[in-house]
């Protein structure tokens, strides 16, 4: 086993022949020889060197970025390389259009699903490959295929059902299923777990590792480096558009790999001490949402707890189980029934008394799970958006003018207290990263110094580094003797975060557990709702 | 009462003939629209062919010649619309709407310019007119007690156009859900970045979806001026095109749907001809004013949204960027 190479531009070769001591005769799947992709004064990709072999599985990690969605779009013939060649088992190819990547065998799961919602299974897998100009007898063709490649890589989706009607773990299946009726001989998955719960990713990788028995070829592209470990045979780290080294996954390990992906120690555990819990700040009992006019995605059906000073209670659950109508009734945006008290105070839940605006002035305040739509206006520059929600209460301004510059200050105290870059407070939010963008919605949250915060999917889309920040931050208020409620689908972030931990399925609270006696496989448990 | 039901074949034959119009408008908007490209400019697409198909039909007293000519002129504000809204990806209400404009200046002008009938053409007659098709037997079967009016007078005696329409409804709905070109329309209109990853061409696919609306809307134009009418008139169109894609939200989108909301709009305009029917069967004296207006009214109940909820395709009136939304 080679150990890892310390410095860039490591020669694949010597780092690929590794894993599982495969014979090393036939040409690699794919090979990219100084591939570079500018966009316009931007180096979205610099000479990119790789090669993965047939029959393996090989990561790529790196940050937002980093540039792997551009070198995935070049595969896909979505961009061409400025320069640079693709070479498929040995052959160089032309991908112009996904057309010609198709026909050059690469098959493509993106994260977002590119699936048509209201067509059936069939339909959609048939899609741009159907062998025929009538749908009957193509669809017909297509069944019979589809069930020999459902036999041979022990994989199924039901042919009739539409899309929308299907779980997301089952959409992605039929993805692969499109991919492989498409005869793709390499399969690239974009960030392919970010949307499962555990027990559904564990299902994606024994179909990987099933795929790669059958002798296709597997480019997994994530950010969780313990998938990366898990699953893949070589890995491949990405930063500011270079393909920085190449290694076998088995001659690493998870510190190293973060290391090289933020080029800098990062400390991925973290040390918080015990907590101190104070006084009972909000309590919550037997909320219910109305289903009906307002009939949201998923009701709550009767949520009890309560939230003491210098703790944070964790909410687990995957997306769509009432953790997002939970907030915001919480925060004052969605009407409910039920009881809740902040600091010992009724809270109004229906009718006209409810608005963000008066759960603010009691202490409340929220980090919205959708940043660019709720929590920012992307229009509106740093300062502007550093005062909304506490335009009237922080004394920025007389009545309805405005102190631009006391604005200029706040969001400059925002800027350098949270590191946001670049520290323009003119620049608007829609021009910034999305861990900066984040930064800025933490900041104003954090700097209206509350007694309870409410946070929703604090690091979705945010890389390592600004992770790493944004969770000192969170420690630092709950150790300040704040309250904080904690929304996150990232189950690794819950467990090194949170004091308690209750998992949320269907609208209930399926469990309450003390973060330091339980773990990821009885939470994956409870969050698929198994009791 | 059968006073009345001999009263009401009239009106069942006039709104089969005002229905055809609306018909093939919805038709093209369905096509348009269900590959994703909104299009406000039926209307105009409309007046557009309504004019030249007259006024070439009058110069070479040939109405087909005038048929292709209102055809042409249509698709080439499709193509226009096509060039806008899909290569570079303007707002498809606008360009619609510019289209509207367009057609009304344009048809007004040239008529002038070439007829200096004030903005009408010379009135049709013989050749340059579609003339009303006689099915077989219809002397015999009208002899037969009340299926024979019905064949006689309903169905047989109208252009060739009419029919065409009606055949137009069980072909779209076949194109859409039995051929590979309906699938990948449909899929455009849905979800665009999976048409595009699936290795076809969003832009060719809207494309042939907007050039079949401008056919199907040149055929609604060419109608008006040469079959239903005897020639062409300012604005002779007078919110056809709207009240299509009225009709077509109340169809949801669907053909079948299309043709019975088509020919209720038909029949309330086939009812505002005739208000003496009202007066002489239930003895209501109804304001002509109102019943011209009910064909409006019920389009603005429609886009009220007070018939339900109506989806349209989801991409619709977003124009597609290659690998944009990543």
């Amino acid at each position: 086993m080679t150990s890892t190479p310390a410095s860039t531009h490591a020669s694949m070769p010597s780092g690929q022949r590794s894993p599982n001591a495969s014979p090393p005769v036939s040409p690699p799947a794919i090979e990219l020889r100084g591939i570079s992709r500018a966009f316009g004064p931007v180096q979205a990709n610099r000479e990119i060197d790789l090669s993965v072999m047939p029959g393996t599985i090989h990561g790529i990690i790196g940050e937002n970025g980093a540039g792997k969605s551009t070198l995935v779009s070049i595969l896909y013939g979505f961009y061409q390389a400025d320069e640079g060649e693709i070479l498929i088992d040995g052959r160089r190819v032309d991908i112009h259009d996904s057309q010609a990547a198709i026909a050059a065998g690469i098959g493509m799961v993106f994260q977002h699903f590119k699936l048509v919602e209201n067509f059936t299974v069939l339909e959609n897998i048939i899609l741009g490959s159907e062998k025929g100009a009538l749908l009957r007898p193509v669809l017909a063709k297509a069944r019979r295929e589809l069930m020999d490649i459902e036999r041979e890589y022990e994989l199924e989706a039901p042919p009739d059902a539409k899309i929308e009607d299907l779980s997301i773990g089952q959409r992605q299946r039929v993805e692969i299923l499109k991919a492989l009726y498409r005869q793709a001989r390499v399969l690239i998955l974009d960030e392919p777990t970010g949307v499962l719960t555990p027990a559904e990713a564990d299902r994606l990788f024994a179909i990987l590792r099933r795929l790669r028995s059958e002798g296709k070829t597997i480019i997994l592209i994530t950010h969780k480096l313990r998938e990366i470990m898990e699953v893949t045979d070589t890995v491949s780290v990405m930063r500011q558009g270079r393909m920085l080294a190449t290694v076998a996954t088995a001659a690493t390990d998870i510190e190293e790999l973060a290391e090289r992906m933020v080029g800098r120690k990062v400390s991925l555990q973290i040390d918080k001490p015990c907590a101190c819990l104070g006084d009972t700040l909000l309590e919550v009992e037997n909320l219910h949402i109305e289903t009906g006019t307002e009939t949201p995605a998923s009701p709550l059906a009767g949520i009890d707890f309560s939230l003491r000073a210098g703790e944070i209670l964790g909410i687990a659950g995957v997306a769509g189980n009432g953790q997002s109508e939970l907030l915001e009734v919480l925060a004052g945006y969605r009407r409910a029934k039920g009881s809740v008290r902040i600091k010992g105070c009724e809270v109004a839940l229906s009718g006209s008394g409810i608005d963000a605006g008066s759960r603010r002035a009691a202490g409340l305040a929220h980090i919205p799970e959708d940043r660019q739509g709720v929590g920012l206006v992307m229009g509106f520059s740093v300062e502007e958006n550093a005062i909304l929600g506490y335009h009237r209460s922080f004394g920025y301004g007389t009545g309805a003018l405005m102190d631009r510059s006391a604005i200029r200050s706040e969001a400059k105290r925002h800027i350098t207290q949270f590191d946001i870059r670049p520290p323009d407070p003119g620049r608007a939010a829609r021009d910034f990263s999305g861990g900066n963008q984040q930064k800025i919605v933490v900041a104003r949250e954090i700097g209206a110094e509350p007694d309870i915060l409410l946070i929703g999917q604090p690091t979705r889309g945010v890389d390592i580094g600004a992770i790493e920040f944004i969770h000192r931050r969170i420690i630092a208020l709950r150790d300040a003797g704040k309250a904080i409620l904690l929304v996150s689908v990232e189950l690794e972030e819950i467990l090194s975060l949170a004091d308690r931990i209750m998992v949320m399925f269907g609208g209930r609270i399926m469990g309450e557990r003390p973060a330091k006696e339980t773990d990821e496989r009885e939470l994956g448990l409870l969050m698929a709702g198994v009791v | 009462m059968s006073e009345l039901a001999a009263d009401l074949i009239p009106v069942l034959d006039s709104t089969l003939r005002l229905s055809t119009p609306l018909l093939l408008a919805c038709l093209a908007g369905l096509f348009s629209e269900r590959a994703g490209v909104f299009d406000l400019g039926l209307e105009g697409k409309m007046l557009a062919a309504a004019f030249f198909s007259a006024a070439v039909a009058f110069l070479t007293d040939s109405v087909w010649t005038g048929l292709a000519a209102g055809v042409l002129a249509s698709v080439v504000l499709a193509l226009l619309h096509g060039l806008a809204s899909i290569s570079f990806r303007g707002n498809q209400l606008i360009s619609g709407i510019a289209i509207n404009f367009l057609a009304v200046g344009m048809t007004a002008m040239i008529a002038r310019s070439w007829f200096g009938l004030g903005g009408h053409t010379p009135a049709l007659e013989g050749g340059s007119r579609f003339d009303a098709l006689h099915l077989p037997f219809e002397g015999i079967v009208a002899q037969v007690p009340l299926v024979g009016p019905l064949y006689a007078e309903l169905i047989s005696g109208h252009t060739i156009l009419v029919y065409l329409s009606l055949a137009l409804v069980p072909m779209t709905w076949w194109i859409f859900y039995r051929t590979r070109l309906g699938l990948r329309l449909r899929a455009a209109g849905e979800a665009p970045d999976a048409v595009e990853t699936a290795g076809i061409s969003v832009v060719g696919l809207r494309y042939i979806a907007v050039i079949l609306c401008g056919v199907l809307c040149g055929l609604a134009g060419a109608y008006m001026a040469t079959g239903l009418h005897a020639g062409f008139v300012n604005e002779m169109t007078a919110g056809r095109g709207f009240i299509a894609l009225a009709a077509l939200i109340f169809a949801k989108w669907r053909p079948w749907a299309a043709l019975w909301s088509c020919l209720l709009f038909g029949f309330l305009q086939a009812l505002s001809l005739r208000p003496d029917l009202f007066e002489r069967h239930f003895s209501i004296h109804l304001q002509l004013q109102l019943l011209d207006a009910l064909p409006y009214i019920l389009t603005v109940v429609i886009l009220a949204g007070f018939v339900g909820k109506a989806i349209p395709p989801k991409a619709c009136g977003v124009p597609y960027v290659k690998g944009g939304a990543g």
